[in-house]
């Protein structure tokens, strides 16, 4: 099997999707887990990219393409929905991870 | 006019439901417009039914909603039995609850959901698929528990949910039955019965029980019959009608129907099922008039009496023969008939005179002649005492008991009428010839020197009288007997 | 009449909705009244919709000219009708009663300002969703909606709006993740040409499990329906109704498309089992544990949780049963009754809770005795939500329960037959304990007064609960048009 520069994006986003995720799972601080799951959104748009890369010849396809610009303008949005409504929980109740996990993080 | 004629019967009773949640308190002389003319104009549509029957006339709706699921309305002679007597006792209940009520708070909630209980029974009756019978009879528990639940009190509210955790176990047993069988037999419909021919005996079996189980929770069948006896905490018009009457009756109904209609009567003796179901009902008959000899609380005595005397509609249904079947039949309207008197006479006695057990009913002939006249008639129409029509359908049961080969029957209902008798003439004897308490009676204000207002005593004598008729006239062919007897002769045998 | 399938009503129904969010943050403290002028609008779009539908057969849009595969498609079939007109109904109800508590005038409050663009974004992702025939478009839509959502959400509660934007996000990259990998093997995103080119092979299934998973995060499906009870509980009534009747159905919807429109060959029994066994487990565990809860909407939010489990009972039930009851309609569209009827009633009820609040100042049964006194209009609204969730007659939740009760007992699956029995009798058990409640006593709470005219709202939406089982010849051959091959 040869290693194609599309395959190694490939990999390289899988990579990175697991580890955003491991992250996402184990951090209870909210911040961490935004920035987790930007981790993993990068990932899937290398993957995506990739894969387009993979179907295609000596061309690109541009449809993977206007799906990781979609992509990633959603993701910033949700980011900044993420991160304001971090900044008024911390706000409001000066921690800066969920009421449930609270003991976990050790008070 | 055929289709029109059924959904009419049911509008009859569904309009003045919607009506009498928007007449308040101001509108009360309108809201009793309302509640009586509807039921008057019900019992006149009911009239001109019959004479249409009678004719050769039917009358069929059927409304689609998807395919393998419509709506059956019809009218056969069986439903014209049975809407006849919910007529007949839902205009003398209205009269008697608006009565009773006076000026209590929320009555628009109390006629609008009594209206919408009324159409459920009109429903039952005029049913004429499974699937239909289903729909009305859920509406029924649906449209009784607000009426249960009238006057808020802890015990109410305790009888409320002993109610919904029987009947609405009992129906989901009913729909899983129901659905079962029509899985493989498509849908049923009186009218043809049902094709059971794919169905292996013992799946008939286990939906016979399903289904009856289901519809004996209404049915007061021993051991599903505990919510009834606690349903006396409602107030006397909604025992009197749909306790002792309409919903105790649909149960009863819905078990004649499925004997007879779905299963068909050979079906159910080859499979077996006729003699047990005998014997679970003829228990109930004993056990209901052994815990009514218990019961100090008038109310509860008479509820184990219904306990009891349902059962005698579901042993006739059970035996084969024709005279079983005309017993049962002709012991639904007759019962309907004198457990009504009954509760009349005891939401009476209660209202004016303060009187709710047995203790205190010393001397209260003398008060109220004219009511425990009527009640008077109606226990004697329990123990089974002739001319008044208890005896008539004990009478036919006994025979149809010989007849079906099961003669332990008799012993049944002489042990019924025994213990009847033994739970009732006290109450009598107390009644007329003992001398009323020192104090006299706790009196409600404003009894006038007539013993209660007309409108209370009427209903009680009206039925009292249709009591004793029905058992005086009971060779006459309109009478319930002669239905009965028609019906069985038209429907059930060959 | 033959001219409306030339007229823009796909598109008209998606742009009309953004263009009143935009409108929405222009007219400030006005935008309230936005809803009075948007609501008749859609709901006659809805109808034009459903009648062009009826007529024509399913109807197909390529918007800006550009014919797939290199533009985008939208289109509406029957299953689309009758959810956009479920939408536009819920919708107009709830906006009109939400113009009192986020009404701007006479001052401009955040609340006021912001509520009515995400109203109205949300609006424009919903029917996004219902009229969409692209994998795409149904993942830039269900952002949206998850956007809109969660700052809903947030006007009751920063934790719990928190906790649902997680399970959001997760779902959202599984979701796009299965995008890609099916794009990888079919090269094209259309649900038409899916269907034509797709073969089972492992990347598709690969991409469409994680498609699953992202959605059922979305739908809130046990054991992923965490976010829901607190977000839905805490939030005020008119986000709660929105939320449990119209959100969570876009995730279902978007499942349905997958599995029955664009790939109804791969459902394989593994697939179908477990979905069906996770919605038993979510009907029971839901239903349980509303009837532990002390307040009122959380009481309807856990409810949602079970009414949920029902919904994927047509993985299992719908193919086969078609032909094994060829005189009856079969659980699909059951389960579409049910979604129907939960949406008006789940509605009805969030809003006669946010009554309740209003006039209480809380929502615990304990301290609600003979609130139905005060509030009957309102009372009597709950009750008949109630009747349809409990199944019982003449209800559109009977219809469904009905339908669904007898695909099952046909095709020999006992154990979701009596799961569905079973729910309803759970859901009696813990709906009329506040309806019980409401009638105990005899006194007469003092309350701070109620409008009546607002009191009709939830009335309204629960007699249309009620009416879909009466009136459900007409939506079930509506249902028909365009429907997937296997369902009934």
């Amino acid at each position: 099997m040869t290693i194609t520069g599309a395959l190694l994006y490939a990999l390289c986003g899988v990579v990175l999707i697991g580890v955003g995720t491991y992250g996402f799972m184990t951090r209870a601080h909210l911040l961490r887990r935004v920035l987790a799951f930007n981790v993993i959104g990068s990932g899937v748009f290398l993957l995506i990219g990739a894969l387009g890369r993979r179907t295609a010849g000596a061309q690109a396809d541009p449809v993977p393409h206007a799906l990781i610009i979609t992509g990633i303008v959603v993701a910033l949005s949700l980011t900044a929905l993420a991160v304001a409504l971090v900044l008024r929980h911390v706000g409001e109740t000066g921690r800066v991870v969920l009421p449930e996990e609270d003991a976990e993080e050790g008070g | 006019m055929t289709q029109a004629l059924p959904v009419a019967l049911l509008a009859c009773a569904f309009i003045p439901a919607i009506l009498c949640f928007f007449l308040g308190e101001k509108h009360a002389v309108w809201r009793n417009a309302v509640n009586i003319g509807s039921a008057v104009l019900k019992l006149a549509l009911v009239v001109f039914l019959v004479m249409g029957v009678a004719r050769g006339v039917v009358y069929e709706t059927r409304f689609e909603f998807v395919p393998g699921l419509y709506l059956l309305l019809r009218v056969d002679a069986l439903a014209l039995l049975f809407v006849t007597l919910s007529a007949f006792l839902w205009l003398v209940t209205t009269i008697y609850a608006i009565a009773y009520f006076g000026r209590s708070p929320n009555l628009p909630r109390f006629f609008a959901f009594f209206n919408l209980c009324v159409t459920a029974t009109t429903g039952i009756a005029l049913s004429g698929s499974l699937i239909s019978f289903f729909i009305f009879y859920e509406l029924l528990t649906v449209s009784t528990w607000p009426l249960l639940v009238h006057k808020g009190d802890p015990t109410s509210m305790a009888a409320g949910r002993s109610y919904l955790a029987y009947t609405l176990g009992g129906s989901a047993a009913l729909l899983f039955g129901i659905v079962w069988m029509e899985g493989m037999t498509g849908p049923v419909e009186f009218a043809t019965g049902a094709a059971l021919g794919e169905l292996t005996d013992w799946m008939l079996v286990a939906i016979f029980m399903l289904c009856v189980g289901g519809l004996g929770v209404k049915a007061a069948l021993v051991p599903l019959h505990a919510w009834l006896p606690q349903a006396m905490a409602a107030p006397a018009p909604v025992s009197a009608l749909l306790h002792a009457v309409a919903v105790v009756k649909a149960g009863a109904f819905g078990i004649v129907r499925f004997i007879y209609d779905v299963y068909g009567i050979e079906r159910v003796a080859e499979l077996g099922l006729g003699v047990p179901l005998a014997v679970v009902a003829s228990f109930t008959i004993l056990y209901g008039s052994v815990r009514a000899l218990q019961q100090s609380d008038i109310k509860r005595r008479l509820a184990f009496s219904t306990v009891s005397q349902v059962s005698y509609i579901v042993l006739g249904a059970s035996l084969a023969g024709p005279f079983a079947a005309i017993g049962g039949l002709a012991h639904l309207v007759h019962q309907g008939l004198m457990k009504i008197t009954l509760f009349f006479t005891a939401g009476v006695l209660a209202e004016r005179l303060g009187i709710t057990t047995i203790q205190q009913l010393d001397g209260a002939g003398r008060r109220m002649p004219i009511s425990m006249m009527a009640f008077t008639i109606g226990a004697l129409g329990m123990i089974g005492i002739p001319p008044v029509a208890g005896f008539v359908s004990k009478w036919y049961l006994g025979l149809g008991g010989l007849q079906a080969g099961q003669p332990w029957v008799i012993l049944v209902l002489a042990g019924s009428s025994l213990l009847n008798a033994a739970y009732f003439l006290p109450l009598l004897y107390r009644a007329w010839f003992l001398p009323p308490p020192p104090g006299g009676h706790a009196e409600a204000p404003g009894a006038a020197r007539l013993e209660a207002p007309a409108s209370l005593i009427l209903p009680a004598a009206i039925t009292a009288l249709a009591a004793l008729g029905a058992g005086l006239f009971a060779a006459v062919a309109f009478s319930p007997l002669g239905w009965a007897t028609l019906i069985v002769e038209r429907v059930y045998l060959p | 009449m033959n001219a409306l399938p030339a007229l823009p009503l796909l598109e008209l129904s998606i742009a009309l909705p953004l263009a009143a969010s935009l409108l929405a943050v222009a007219a400030g403290r006005f935008a309230a009244n936005l809803v009075f002028a948007i609501g008749p609008a859609m709901m006659a779009l809805a109808a034009l919709l459903c009648l062009a539908v009826s007529r024509h057969g399913p109807l197909e849009a390529a918007v800006g000219g550009w014919e797939v595969p290199l533009g985008i498609a939208l289109g509406a079939d029957g299953l689309s009708g009758v959810f956009v007109v479920t939408g536009a109904l819920i919708l107009s109800a709830v906006g009109l009663f939400a113009r009192r508590d986020f009404g701007g005038a006479p001052a401009e409050t955040p609340r006021g300002y912001t509520f009515w663009p995400l109203f109205y974004a949300m609006w424009a992702a919903l029917n996004a969703i219902f009229l969409g025939r692209d994998l795409f478009n149904f993942y830039v839509a269900l952002e949206l909606l998850t956007l809109a959502a969660v700052a809903m959400v947030a006007y009751g509660g920063t934790a719990a709006a928190l906790r649902y934007l997680l399970f959001a996000l997760m779902g959202s990259l599984a979701y796009l993740t299965g995008v890609g990998l099916i794009y990888a093997s079919a090269a094209t995103l259309d649900l038409e040409r899916l269907h034509l080119v797709l073969q089972g092979d492992r990347a598709v299934l690969a991409g469409a499990a994680l498609m699953t998973a992202g959605l059922l995060a979305k739908a809130a499906l046990f054991p992923l329906h965490a976010w829901l009870p607190p977000a839905h509980g805490n939030a005020p009534a008119a986000a709660s109704a929105l939320l449990s009747a119209l959100v969570v159905k876009a995730a279902f919807f978007i499942l349905l498309r997958i599995w029955f429109d664009m790939m109804p060959d791969a459902q394989s029994p593994w697939l179908t089992q477990t979905l069906g066994m996770l919605g038993m487990a979510a009907v029971v565990y839901g239903s349980l544990l509303a009837i532990r809860q002390g307040r009122l909407k959380l009481i309807i939010a856990y409810s949602t949780v079970a009414q949920i489990g029902y919904l994927f009972f047509v993985f299992p039930l719908a193919n086969g049963s078609a032909f094994a009851l060829p005189w009856s309609a079969g659980a699909w569209s059951g389960v579409i009754f049910h979604a129907l009827s939960h949406a008006f009633a789940k509605a009805a009820l969030f809003l006669a809770a946010g009554l309740v609040i209003e006039a209480l100042g809380h929502d615990r049964i304990a301290d609600m005795k003979g609130i139905g006194r005060a509030l009957p209009i309102t009372w009597l609204a709950f009750g008949i939500a109630a009747i349809s969730l409990m199944g019982l007659p003449p209800s559109g939740g009977f219809m469904a329960k009905y339908l669904i009760l007898t695909s099952a007992l046909a095709g020999g699956h006992v154990i979701y037959a009596l799961v569905m029995i079973a729910g309803g009798l759970l859901a009696a058990i813990y709906l009329f304990r506040p309806l019980g409640a409401a009638m105990a006593g005899d006194n007469l709470p003092d309350i701070a007064p109620v409008s009546r005219r607002r009191q009709l709202i939830p009335l309204a939406l629960a007699i249309a609960a009620i009416a879909i089982g009466p009136a459900s010849s007409l939506p079930y051959a509506f249902l028909q048009i365009g429907l997937p091959e296997g369902a009934s």
